[in-house]
């Protein structure tokens, strides 16, 4: 089977600063990857990277079949990437802004209603603001994004923080939700215990290097 | 593009329907302005002679409080990265923002120019009507393209608050110029005449059109890293 990710010796820097220092990783479609290591071991560079958002100095980046060395903006519309922040307007309605997102890619409005039921936005939550939003509601909130954008490859980074024991637990649900219908899904987490379990693979990351790990 | 620009601009005119900062805040300042330039002027012909260029240098620096804003909505919490990460046709969010912009500033103009009339004693000129209407549709192009030009460059940028008018106020001051001689010549101040405005409004579309293909050509390259 094609891979969805497939790094092979890996450059990248951020302005003069190297990133990634010769990585490599392959990825198979319907994977939960959890991508570990300490601060600044490169973990958000790499999500960065697959969502078409690093310039690649050497080696080769295939990511859902496009060659990022030779157009990396074409992968863009195809992944989804969830960092630190949830990408959403504060002033909107939850319902305003998973249409937004949605019709970057002309999703209809059935689509739109359909990846907010799937993430447990229901009609008392699509009316309310997302400033008024608890930090899960918000985090759902991005994910029902992420659907109604129908991303085949989730790049999410420490998806967990900010959330209650209850709200990660939802959140596994909904990864391993989306693997199973097909998407793929990176996760940059130190949130060992929890990732890992959620996880059907992991790789470490350190010094801009990739290495696979037994679970 | 298109549908990127439709999309932008209407979410950039929804959030502004939700929040109502521009309405609420922005038109206040400016307004106030005005009155404070009457409070420091105080003689009507000085304000009768002046009316145009104040007028223009209370939109300018509203301008200057909205495309803050505009940019901050996108910086909040990453909608901006999101947007890259979404593929969005980089000219059509330069256009979609900056259509959004020139509708609220468009608004804004057409408050502090009836708030001139109204203090500073100006007359509008049956002759200079259509003059009027094609200087704010052409200045407020202008401001809107370079507005959103110059708050894509500084957005990621440290002290983005500090820098914005370090860098747009001299870009705009060809607009300032022209708008204000225009509107001038549109209001008979000074002795004007409607024909001495057009030249200046013929300027003032030049401008629109360099910054409007400019930023929809360049604003890809600065928002991505």
């Amino acid at each position: 089977m094609e891979p969805v990710v497939e790094l092979v010796d890996v450059v990248a820097v951020l302005g003069q600063f190297p990133v990634l220092a010769g990585a490599s990783l392959r990825v198979a479609r319907g994977e939960i990857v959890l991508l570990r290591g300490p601060n600044g071991a490169g973990k958000t560079s790499l999500l960065r990277l697959c969502a078409g958002l690093l310039v690649i100095r050497r080696g080769s980046a295939n990511v859902l079949g496009v060659d990022l060395v030779a157009d990396r903006s074409a992968v863009r519309s195809r992944v989804g990437l969830l960092g630190h922040s949830n990408g959403l307007y504060a002033d909107l309605t939850v319902a305003d802004n998973v249409r937004f997102w949605g019709a970057t890619i002309g999703a209809s409005a059935d689509e739109v209603l359909g990846a907010m039921q799937r993430m447990g936005l229901d009609d008392r939550l699509a009316d309310v603001a997302v400033s008024r939003l608890s930090a899960g509601q918000r985090r759902r909130t991005a994910l029902a994004c992420l659907v109604a954008r129908r991303a085949e490859l989730w790049l999410l980074d420490e998806p967990h923080a900010g959330l209650d024991a209850a709200g990660r637990d939802e959140l596994d649900a909904i990864l391993r939700a989306a693997a199973s219908s097909g998407a793929t899904v990176i996760v940059a987490s130190h949130e060992l215990e929890r990732a890992g379990s959620l996880a059907t693979r992991v790789v470490e990351v350190v010094a801009g290097q990739v290495r696979e790990r037994a679970l | 593009m298109w549908a990127i620009t439709r999309l932008l601009a209407g979410k950039d005119l929804r959030v502004e329907m939700r929040s109502r900062v521009i309405i609420n805040q922005v038109v206040p300042f400016a307004a106030l302005m005005m009155v404070m330039f009457a409070f420091a002027l105080d003689s009507d012909t000085v304000l009768a002679r002046v009316a145009p260029g104040l007028v223009w240098l209370a939109a300018m620096f509203s301008l200057l409080v909205i495309v803050q804003r505009s940019f901050a909505l996108e910086a909040a919490d990453g909608a901006l990265d999101a947007l890259r990460v979404a593929g969005a046709n980089a000219g059509g969010i330069f256009l979609g923002k900056a259509l959004a912009l020139a509708a609220q500033l468009a608004v804004l103009e057409v408050i502090l120019l009836g708030a001139a009339l109204v203090l500073y004693n100006s007359h509008i000129v049956g002759s200079g009507i259509a003059l009027l209407v094609g200087t704010y549709f052409t200045a407020t192009a202008g401001l809107a393209f370079v507005g959103t030009l110059y708050g894509g460059l500084a957005v990621g940028a440290k002290g983005r608050e500090t820098l914005l008018p370090l860098l747009m106020l001299p870009v705009v001051a060809p607009v300032l110029i022209g708008a204000t001689r225009a509107t001038e010549a549109a209001l008979g101040t000074n002795g004007a005449t409607a024909t001495d405005g057009w030249p200046w409004v013929g300027l003032l579309t030049l401008f629109a059109v360099v910054f409007g293909v400019g930023g929809t050509l360049s604003f890809g390259s600065l928002i991505d890293e």
